[in-house]
C-alpha cells in the first residue's frame, strides 16, 4: 500500500523517510524555500518553507512526511507570513537588486516576486558589511548574505573543505571563511568547489563574468520560481 | 627570540595543557576555549592556530564557536573585564549610576577597552543576583551589593593591578537569602540515603514489576529498583521545574526505553543554565544543597540506566565550579559516584560539569546539548527529541536543577508522599526567586497553589502594581489578578517573581525585556533573528516619542509571526512582555503616543549623536529642535 498525505487537499504520495518538501517536489508541487537544497542535509533556518501540519506551523524541509498528515501551504495566511520573512531578509542586508549581478537568477528576489512582495515594509537596517575581493576568481559580497548556510554545507559535506562557517550570534550572525586573515584569497577555495555554485543570492560571485547574460534573459525572468524550482533546486 | 614568537610559544603552551586536560576531544571545545581565555584573558589568533593544529579542527569551526558566546573574546578586552548585570532589577537599584561611576573613575568608555588595555566595562544579561544587586561580573566572578564606596574601591584595585585573588573576600560573598523553606530548602539530607532507598524499593511495589533491567542494560542482576524508582517518580506526578512543565516520569521512561546502538550509553543532563532574568534558585540549590541535586541525577541515572552525567552550569556561576567539583570528588570517595556505586557491580555513573559562556538560548535543551558537544548553541530541529537522540546522538534526559532535587526526595520518601503536597494538578513545592520592590528579596519555597497575593504579603511588598512571573518569557500579572495561584493549572513558572510597585514604568520593564531577547536570539532562524531586532527598534521608537497607533498594529503582527514561524521557545515568547503590558498597562504606552499618524523612525537629531560625541559636546546648541519632542 502506498503512503500518502494531503497537501492543500491534494493527495501526495511519499516514501518512508522523505520530508514534506521532498515529497511535494517529487509530486510537482512548489513550496517556497531558501535554505533547502535537495542535495544537502536540511537546515531549517530560513523558515520560508513553513506549512501547517494538522493545524500547527512547521518547516516542511525538516519535517518527515507521515501517512494521513493534513498539510496546508498555499493559504493567504501562510503566504502573508512568508512574505513578511522575505521582507525581513531584505531589510536585514543590503539588497540593491538593480545593480546586483545575481538579479534575475536570485532565489530571494524570485521568491519575493512569487509571494507578491511589493515593498520592504520594515525600516532598513543598512548594516555595514565589507566586500572581500581577495580571491583571484571570486568576489564575496556579504551585503546580500541571507545566512542560509548552503555554502557552509556544500564546502563541508561535498568539498570536504570547511571554507565557510557562520560566526557571531543573533543579528550579528555572519559568514566567515577559513583563513587566519579572514580573506577568501587565503583559503583553498576554487571554482570547481560545489560551494561556488550554491549561493541562492548574490554573495559568491565569479569574477570577470559580470552580466554575461543580460538582465531580462535570466532564469527567473523567463519563468517564475514556482515553475523552475523543481528543475534545479 | 622575537616578542611575537615568544608570545605564540607561551600561548601554545597554555593551549596544549588545556587540550590535554580535555583528552584532545573537540566535543569539549566550549570548555577548552573557556580555559584558554581564563589563562590568556582572551582567545588570541595564536591560540586558534594551535587548536587547529592539535585538534585537527578547521579554523572556521573554532571561530564559529568562539563567536557565538558573549563571554568569549577574540579581541583583547583587558586584564579586568567588568560586566554590569543589566536586568530590570539592577536598573531599579541604580546600576547605571554605578557603571558610569566606574567608567569615570577608570577613564574608560562604556563598552570599550581602556587605552592602556587594562580594563573594559560593559553590560550583560541578568547574572542571577537580583536579590542582592546591583551586581557585576569581573572576569566572570560575581560581585553583588554594589555601592558607590564599593565601586570606588574596585576602581582602585583595578588601577593598582591587584590580582583578583587578593581582592577583599567579602566582595565575592553571595548570600542565599532563604526566606521561606519547605521540603527542599530544609532537606538535611544524608548523602546516599535516596540511592539506598531507591535500591531497596522492591519490584513488587512497582507498576512495572516485570521490568527487571538493572542499572546497566545486559547486566545480570535481580535488582528491581530502577523500574520501581521510575514508578515512584510517576506516582509523585512530578513535572519539570525549568518552565515547560513536562511530566518527568514520561521523559525518563522514554529515555529508558530508547534503544541503544553499539557503543552508546544513556546520558543524564542537569540544566543549570538559569538564564531567565529574575531567576536565581538554582544558584542556591547548587551552592547549598549540591548533594541533593547530584543524588537526584544519580537516582535518574539509576532509573533510566544512564552511565554518564553532565551539569551545564551557566558562565555567570563559574564561581561555584571548584566547590561543586569538590563535592563530586567526595561523592566518588564515598562510592556514591563512579564505578560500582554502593558496591553494586556494574552500577557506573559519573558527572562532569560544563560551564557555559553567556548564552541564554543554551538553556533550551537541544541548544544546551549542542553546547555540551562543543558547538554553537543553536537549537536543533525536532523531532527527533533528546530522549532518543541527545548528546552525541545518544538517549538523553535534560532536567532542571530543582527537578533533580525533588527527584531525590521522591526516591527517599516515595511518590505518594510527594503527590500529597501542593494541588491536585501540581504536586510538590516550587521555589520562587523573589526580587524587585519588596522588603525581603530572596528564595521562597511554597507548596503549589499559593496565591500571588500571599507571596507579596510574605516578602513585604507594598503598593504593588505588577508581578512578572517566570521572567520575560512568562506573564505579567496585574493587581486585579493577585488572587491567581502559582501552579500548572493557573500560572506556571520557572521560578522568577519580580515585583514592581506603583512608581515603576511598565513600558520600561517591557523594553528592558525586549532588549534582552534581541541580545540573546541565537540568530539561526529568520523570524527571531530579524524580528527581535525589529521589535527592539519599535520599542526604542516609542521610547523616543515617535510612536503612533500604527506601531501597535506592527507589534501585534510581529508577535503573530514570531509565534508561528520561530524555531524555538525564545522566538515564541519574545513578544510576550510587550503584549502583556499593552493589554494591562496601556496608559504607559498611550503616554508615548505623541503621534496620531505614522512617523518614521529616522531622527536627524539622533543621527547627529556621533558627531556630538566626537566633539565632546552635548549642549542645547548642539541639538536640533526635535519635531516630536520625545525623551532622549
Ligand atoms: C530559550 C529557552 C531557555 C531555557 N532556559 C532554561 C534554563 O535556563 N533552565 C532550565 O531548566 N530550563 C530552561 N529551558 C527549558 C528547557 O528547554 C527544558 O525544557 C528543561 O530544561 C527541561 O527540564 P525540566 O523538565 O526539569 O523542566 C529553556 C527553554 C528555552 C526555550
Ligand atoms: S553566502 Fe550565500 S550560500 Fe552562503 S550563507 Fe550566505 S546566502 Fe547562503
Ligand atoms: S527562535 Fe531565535 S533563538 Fe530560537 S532558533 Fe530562532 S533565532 Fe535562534
Ligand atoms: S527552506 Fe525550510 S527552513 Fe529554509
Ligand atoms: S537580486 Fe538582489 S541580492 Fe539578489
Amino acid at each position: 500500500m502506498s503512503l500518502t498525505f494531503t497537501l492543500d487537499g491534494k493527495s501526495i504520495p511519499f516514501a518512508e523517510g522523505q520530508t514534506i518538501i521532498q515529497a511535494a517536489q517529487a509530486a510537482g508541487v512548489f513550496i517556497p524555500h531558501l535554505c533547502y537544497h535537495p542535495e544537502f542535509k536540511p537546515h531549517g533556518s530560513c523558515k520560508l518553507c513553513t506549512v501547517k501540519v494538522n493545524g500547527r506551523h512547521t518547516a516542511s524541509c525538516t519535517m518527515r512526511a507521515a501517512a494521513g498528515m493534513v498539510v496546508e501551504s498555499e493559504t493567504e495566511e501562510i503566504n502573508a507570513e512568508r512574505r513578511a520573512l522575505t521582507q525581513m531578509l531584505f531589510v536585514e542586508g543590503n539588497h540593491f537588486c538593480p545593480s546586483c549581478e545575481q538579479s534575475g537568477n536570485c532565489q530571494l528576489q524570485a521568491t519575493a516576486y512569487h509571494l507578491g512582495m511589493m515593498s520592504p515594509h520594515y525600516d532598513h537596517f543598512f548594516p555595514n558589511r565589507a566586500v572581500d575581493a581577495s580571491h583571484p576568481d571570486f568576489l564575496l559580497d556579504f551585503n546580500r548574505c541571507i545566512l542560509c548556510s548552503l555554502c557552509v554545507r556544500a564546502s563541508r559535506d561535498v568539498d570536504g573543505k570547511n571554507v565557510f562557517a557562520l560566526s557571531g550570534r543573533g543579528i550579528k550572525t555572519h559568514l566567515i571563511v577559513n583563513a587566519r586573515s579572514g580573506q577568501l584569497g587565503d583559503t583553498d577555495f576554487t571554482p570547481a568547489d560545489k560551494a561556488a555554485q550554491v549561493c541562492p543570492v548574490g554573495v559568491i560571485l565569479r569574477k570577470r563574468r559580470g552580466f554575461a547574460v543580460p538582465i531580462g534573459e535570466r532564469q527567473y525572468d523567463k519563468a517564475p520560481i514556482s515553475e523552475t524550482a523543481n528543475d534545479n533546486c | 627570540m622575537a616578542l611575537d614568537a615568544m608570545h605564540a610559544e607561551a600561548v601554545a603552551g597554555v593551549v596544549d595543557r588545556v587540550v590535554a586536560r580535555y583528552r584532545r576531544d573537540p566535543a569539549n571545545m566550549v570548555q577548552i576555549l573557556r580555559e584558554i581565555q581564563e589563562d590568556c584573558d582572551w582567545i588570541p589568533p595564536e591560540a586558534i592556530d594551535r587548536l587547529q593544529a592539535t585538534l585537527g579542527v578547521p579554523r572556521t569551526k573554532i571561530e564559529g564557536v568562539a563567536g557565538f558566546y558573549a563571554f568569549f573574546y577574540t579581541q583583547p578586552r583587558g586584564k579586568y573585564r567588568v560586566l554590569f548585570s543589566d536586568n530590570i532589577t539592577d536598573r531599579m537599584l541604580g546600576n547605571k549610576a554605578m557603571m558610569d561611576r566606574l567608567c569615570n573613575n577608570l577613564w574608560v568608555e562604556r563598552g570599550k577597552v581602556s587605552e592602556d588595555g587594562l580594563v573594559s566595562v560593559a553590560q550583560t544579561a541578568c547574572t542571577g543576583l537580583c536579590d542582592q544587586g546591583p551586581a557585576l561580573l569581573v572576569n566572570n566572578l560575581a560581585i553583588g551589593g554594589l555601592t558607590a564606596e564599593r565601586i570606588d574601591y574596585i576602581a582602585e584595585l583595578i588601577r593598582g593591578k591587584v590580582p583578583l585573588a587578593d581582592w577583599p573576600a567579602e566582595f565575592f560573598q553571595v548570600a542565599d537569602n532563604i526566606r521561606r523553606a519547605d521540603i527542599l530548602l530544609t532537606a538535611d539530607f544524608e548523602p546516599g540515603a535516596a540511592l539506598l532507598a531507591a535500591r531497596a524499593r522492591a519490584p513488587d511495589q512497582g507498576l512495572l514489576a516485570s521490568n527487571m533491567r538493572s542499572w546497566r542494560e545486559g547486566l545480570p542482576s535481580g535488582i528491581g529498583g530502577p523500574a520501581a524508582t521510575l514508578d515512584e517518580i510517576k506516582r509523585a506526578n512530578l513535572r519539570g521545574r525549568g518552565g515547560a512543565g513536562f511530566t518527568t516520569g514520561l521523559k525518563w521512561e522514554a529515555c529508558r526505553n530508547a534503544p541503544l546502538k553499539a557503543g552508546q550509553q544513556r546520558i543524564v543532563v542537569c540544566n543549570a543554565d538559569e538564564g531567565e532574568p529574575g531567576t536565581f534558585k538554582d544558584r542556591v540549590l547548587l551552592s547549598t544543597f549540591p548533594d541533593l541535586v547530584f543524588e537526584g541525577m544519580t537516582v535518574a541515572a539509576y532509573a533510566v540506566g544512564a552511565t554518564r552525567g553532565f551539569v551545564y552550569l551557566r558562565g555567570e556561576y563559574r564561581y561555584l565550579l571548584d566547590g561543586l567539583n569538590a563535592v563530586l570528588a567526595r561523592r566518588r570517595r564515598e562510592k556514591l559516584l563512579g564505578h560500582d556505586i554502593l558496591d553494586i557491580p556494574g552500577a557506573d555513573f559519573d558527572i562532569e560539569i560544563h560551564v557555559g559562556a553567556g548564552a541564554y538560548v543554551c538553556g533550551e535543551e537541544s541548544a544546551l546539548i549542542e553546547s555540551l558537544e562543543g558547538k554553537r548553541g543553536t537549537p536543533r530541529n525536532r523531532p527527533p527529541f533528546p530522549v532518543t537522540n541527545g548528546y552525541l546522538d545518544q538517549p538523553t534526559i535534560v532536567n532542571n536543577v530543582e527537578t533533580f532535587a525533588a527527584a531525590a526526595l521522591i526516591a527517599l520518601n516515595g511518590g505518594e508522599w510527594y503527590a500529597g503536597i501542593g494541588t491536585r494538578q501540581s504536586a510538590g513545592t516550587k521555589i520562587l526567586s523573589v526580587s524587585g520592590d519588596c522588603e525581603w528579596p530572596g528564595l521562597y519555597e511554597y507548596p503549589f497553589g499559593v496565591s500571588v497575593r500571599q507571596v507579596l504579603a510574605d516578602c513585604g511588598a507594598v503598593d504593588t502594581q505588577a508581578v512578572q512571573v517566570s521572567g520575560p518569557s512568562g506573564i505579567c500579572v496585574a493587581a486585579d489578578e493577585f488572587d491567581r495561584i502559582i501552579g500548572f493549572e493557573d500560572i506556571p513558572t520557572a521560578g522568577a517573581f519580580t515585583v514592581f510597585n506603583q512608581t515603576r514604568d511598565m513600558f520600561q520593564v517591557a523594553r528592558n525585556y525586549v532588549h534582552f531577547f534581541q541580545h540573546e536570539s541565537c540568530g539561526f532562524c529568520t523570524p527571531c533573528r530579524v524580528g527581535t531586532s525589529l521589535l527592539k527598534n519599535l520599542m526604542d521608537k516609542l521610547h523616543r516619542g515617535a510612536g503612533s497607533p500604527y506601531d501597535f498594529a506592527e507589534i501585534e503582527k510581529l508577535n503573530q509571526l514570531l509565534q508561528s514561524m520561530s524555531h524555538c521557545g525564545l522566538g515564541h515568547t519574545a513578544c510576550n512582555p510587550v503584549l502583556d503590558t499593552i493589554a494591562k498597562f496601556r496608559p504607559y504606552y498611550d503616554k508615548r503616543m505623541m503621534q496620531k499618524d505614522f512617523t518614521p523612525a529616522f531622527d536627524l537629531d539622533r543621527a547627529l549623536g556621533a558627531a556630538r560625541q566626537m566633539t565632546g559636546r552635548d549642549d542645547p546648541h548642539a541639538h536640533l529642535a526635535t519635531e516630536h519632542g520625545g525623551q532622549a
